[in-house]
């Protein structure tokens, strides 16, 4: 991780509804390796955030350790991020956005991150709905370390020197699904024109959304016989639903209406619009969503938004927390006074 | 009628110990607590000491009642009146009981064992019988025995009946019904007792003015009102005994000071994690976004959350951390009590981190080092330690009414607001801008310009990653010199002088103060010497307490630990010699009593001849 900032050339950008261009939304040089899958998710953020018009310093950045996690500093340069320890992100996203719910929470792990060392923090962020998106950059590899199979290493696929791994994967759609989770999505770090839907729908999602996106480890894990590969993954990548995120004030095209799309209406506002492809599947419907991927054929990777549901309560409203961010509440509200204290104490008197 | 012997030695007035023996499940801690309460009302100092077993219904159980009309705070360790309720534990509690003590016993079913001892006086109660006869449901009647020896004791004391009358009714106050039945079963143990046991017994209360400025309350209660006075808004925790009592009071608490009015909407937010870890990431999450956040825990859980710990400590993120200690190492004796965290605490984490670490001795300490540690670990950006233990966060103590001054505000450390960074050039976060150590952090989210990335790997002074020496350094080396200027902000030691030139003192920590303030007292009174006495209250040591151990050849070092860890500590961060400190190590999970103390140093000076 370096911290060079990148030079500002931008005259020729295009400017959105603030001003602003892609490069006000980056943040400093990556240092993964060249080709890296994660940098292609790096550049879906950025392209996301500026294509939302999102202020760039209202987002915080959290991630735990690994290769995934260290770009949040790649990104959204002007807003602020933690990286943590090793798995256990999601517990600070989940004190961080009960404080301040106001903040656009991106949450970036890999597969050794939340898999394995953190899976139990993963699970129960999923439980709490807390309100952010969570990405995993999923290799099933541990870069870092220089090649050991993570959890979501296929049953059959050979590490770099040969060995075969023979422990089922952990499927985080599958897991996310099964725990309730309510927004659940795959992508494929190759595909940023479904990537960059995926993450602006994700943002207008109020609760937990998680996109588990393939992103090839160039390095470590892009041979013959991995089924992370580039390779293996275009061969058997399978976009089931196309979701958009359309906003407040645009209008639903036509298009959409034709082709039977179904319109999700999101609580921060706009819609989101599901086109199938292909297979007949209604994303609301959590068993059509356990159904396909259970059915799914051979190696396909199944991607697009495969679960939604934007009528479930968050952690905020759970804990009832006030539209006035706890981090900025004036003291006065939140110190009783001595005359209360002096009441308190006649019951220990 | 039973011959009520041993009355004959001097009557001892406010001044000694009721210890009962039940089992655990059976609601005798409210009868218990009922008990001490009268007598504190009657206006006697008390010490309450319940010794409960790691367990839900069935196993042994002790509470203990020191009447100090001096108004000492530790254990006494001695039993003058104990009441045997429990079959189990009968040899036992009855082989416990002081020389000249009494033993109360359910007689429903005789006990010719009991009467074993010829310098005890042994009283039976046909306690059970008695309950059967009044009252209709079983688990009524057990109840209802533990109130009945209530009114044995009463009777046999002189506990004012009026004063429980009150304090029955204000206990069932939103279950009036229940009033009638336990005033009965009171009466009842009380009239058995003042018709079959004529003859006074050598233990007396009379009643005095010493309480009304006091109040009753355990240690995580008061801490939990200082955190919703120190303006703390975010709390997680993952539940460990003994530390729980003190984020259920911290709700409750909330719930009836925090609760919006207009909106019902909660001014706080309270998460059970599902672990320690986790636990402490969201006190990180939520203190690095700009709140008052705080987990209670116990030692466990800081073996668990010991990485959190390296990266608030380095990152420096605010966090405060009360351990509730307990028995250790491993699960130990989840309820007895020790200090068996003070090294754990001070140095958690790997590489080189050292903490501020706070040591209340009693509840209202508990509620103003609360206060007191979202202070410092804003101003320090640091993780801050409450040490507390088991005896003092959940026994009830006799501590001053706690007081709040209305004019106190938060001291919320360096931060920079959208004001602040609108005038400045460049914000870098780890940079020393005042040449104290303590950089400005930023509240996330709050202007593009305080934007900042925090990590656990090297990074240098600016907040950019590195793997530079130098740079490395500069920031260890900062981060360190905080910790040294925390010693003076820190609350200073307690010192007690005994006003003669000597050459002796007495060292401590957190609650055996009580124990060695009386144990100093005794041997004045006892064996002629004068012994000035030292309590430490934090960590990093304040420059008084290397001062006072400068001015003496041996400075006993109490505490309750095995490895003599405070004496570690004070040898490895003060200039104080290893032959000056001698220990005093009391870690058998028992609140501090003063007889071990007077007994090792009386044993070290007859070694020095």
């Amino acid at each position: 991780m370096t911290s060079i900032v990148k030079p500002r050339i931008d005259k020729h950008l295009r400017r959105n509804q603030l001003g602003l261009t892609v490069r006000d939304y980056e943040g400093v040089m990556s240092t993964l390796c060249a080709g890296c899958g994660h940098d292609s998710v790096t550049a879906a953020f950025v392209q996301a955030f500026h294509e939302m018009n999102l202020e760039p310093h209202r987002a915080a950045k959290v991630s735990g350790i690994g290769c995934s996690s260290k770009t949040t500093a790649y990104f959204l340069g002007q807003s602020s991020g933690i990286n943590s320890v090793h798995g256990r992100m999601p517990s600070v996203a989940t004190g961080a956005a009960a404080v301040n719910p106001d903040l656009y929470y991106i949450g970036v792990s890999g597969d050794g991150d939340s898999l394995s060392i953190g899976i139990g923090q993963f699970a129960h962020a999923i439980r709490r709905n807390l309100n952010m998106l969570y990405c995993i950059e999923n290799n099933g590899v541990y870069g870092l370390t220089k090649g050991q199979f993570s959890a979501s290493a296929d049953i059959g696929t050979k590490a770099k020197y040969g060995e075969v791994n023979e422990q089922p994967p952990i499927d985080p759609v599958l897991l996310a699904l099964s725990l309730g989770a309510t927004f659940v999505a795959r992508g494929f770090s190759g595909d940023k024109k479904q990537l960059v839907p995926l993450m602006k729908a994700a943002l207008a999602h109020k609760g937990f959304a998680l996109i588990d996106i393939v992103s090839p480890c160039v390095t470590f894990n892009d041979h013959k016989g991995s089924t992370k590969s580039y390779a293996h993954t275009y061969e058997y990548y399978h976009p089931v639903i196309h979701a958009d995120f359309v906003p407040e004030e645009a209008e639903i095209t036509a298009e959409y209406q034709d082709g039977g799309a179904i319109t999700v209406p999101m609580h921060h506002g706009g819609n989101v619009t599901l086109r199938k492809l292909g297979r007949d599947y209604d994303p609301r419907d959590r068993d059509q969503a356990f159904h396909l991927l259970r059915t799914r054929e051979g190696s396909e990777v199944l991607t697009g938004l495969l679960y939604i549901d934007e009528t479930k309560p968050d952690m905020g409203d759970m804990n009832r927390l006030p539209d006035e961010p706890l981090n900025v509440m004036d003291y006065a509200k939140l110190c009783p006074g001595s005359a209360k204290l002096a009441e308190v104490m006649k019951g220990y008197s | 009628m039973n011959a009520v012997t041993g009355t004959s030695a001097r009557t001892r007035v406010n001044d000694f110990v009721i210890k009962i023996a039940n089992v655990n499940g059976t609601g005798s801690a409210s009868a218990n607590g009922l008990l001490m309460k009268a007598i504190f009302r009657m206006g006697i100092p008390v010490v309450g000491k319940n010794l409960f077993p790691s367990n839900i219904q069935g196993l042994p159980t002790w509470y203990e009642i020191r009447v100090t009309g001096d108004g000492w705070t530790g254990r006494s360790g001695e039993v003058d009146i104990m009441v045997a309720m429990n079959l189990e534990s009968y040899a036992r509690d009855l082989k416990d009981v002081s020389p000249g003590g009494v033993l109360i016993y359910d007689s429903t079913w005789p006990r010719p064992s009991l009467l074993s001892r010829d310098d005890v006086t042994v009283l039976g109660i046909p306690l059970a019988r008695m309950c059967n006869e009044n009252f209709a449901n079983a688990r009524t009647r057990v109840l209802m025995k533990n109130m009945a020896y209530v009114g044995v004791v009463a009777a046999l004391t002189g506990v004012d009946m009026a004063v429980i009358q009150t304090l029955v009714e204000e206990m069932f106050g939103a279950k009036p019904k229940l009033i009638p039945p336990n005033m009965q079963a009171v009466e009842m143990g009380y009239n058995y007792a003042k018709e079959h046991f004529t003859q006074p017994l050598a233990f007396k209360l009379e009643a005095l003015d010493k309480t009304s400025d006091c109040i009753m309350i355990d240690g995580n209660t008061a801490a939990a009102l200082g955190c919703v006075y120190a303006g703390a808004s975010f709390g997680a925790w993952y539940p460990i005994t003994p530390s729980t009592s003190l984020m259920d009071g911290f709700k409750s608490f909330c719930e009836q000071l925090r609760v919006d009015p207009e909106t019902g909407k909660n001014n706080y937010c309270i998460i059970q994690a599902e672990d320690e870890l986790s636990a402490i990431g969201m006190v990180i999450g939520a203190s690095w976004n700009g709140a008052r956040a705080f987990t209670p825990t116990s030692g466990p859980g800081i073996s668990l959350m010991s990485e959190f710990i390296g990266f608030a400590y380095y990152s420096e993120v605010p966090a405060v951390l009360f351990d509730v200690q307990r028995v250790g190492p491993s699960t130990g004796m989840p309820t007895r009590t020790q200090q068996g965290d003070i090294l754990l605490a001070a140095y958690a984490s790997h590489g080189d981190t050292k903490h501020i670490v706070l040591f209340p001795a009693n509840p209202k300490e508990c509620f103003d080092f609360a206060v007191e540690s979202f202070d410092l670990a804003e101003r320090f950006q640091t993780p801050v330690f409450v040490l507390s233990d088991l005896d003092i966060g959940m026994n009830d103590w006799m501590t001053p009414k706690l007081e709040w001054d209305d004019s106190r505000r938060p001291d919320r450390g360096k931060v920079y607001h959208a004001a602040d960074l609108e005038k400045i050039e460049k914000f870098y976060r780890y940079l020393d801008v005042d040449g104290d150590g303590i950089p400005y952090r930023t509240i996330p989210g709050e202007h593009p310009k305080g934007a900042y990335f925090t990590r656990g790997s090297g990074h240098t002074k600016y907040g950019g990653y590195t793997e530079d020496s130098a740079a490395y350094q500069d920031v260890l080396d900062r981060i360190l010199q905080k910790w040294k200027n925390a010693a003076t902000k820190v609350p200073g030691p307690e010192i007690v002088r005994c006003g003669k030139p000597t050459r002796i003192a007495i060292l401590t920590v957190g609650g055996c103060d009580g124990a060695a303030k009386e144990a100093i007292a005794r041997l004045n009174a006892e064996d002629d010497l004068d012994i000035d006495y030292l309590r430490v209250r934090a960590f990093p040591f304040h420059p008084e307490i290397e001062n006072f151990i400068a001015n003496y050849d041996t400075v006993f070092v109490l505490e309750q630990n095995r490895d003599a860890q405070l004496r570690t500590l004070l040898v490895t961060e003060t200039t104080a010699r290893k032959d000056q400190l001698v220990s005093i190590l009391d870690y058998a999970g028992m609140p501090a009593n003063p007889h071990l103390i007077v007994d090792r140093v009386r044993e070290h000076i007859a070694s020095q001849g």
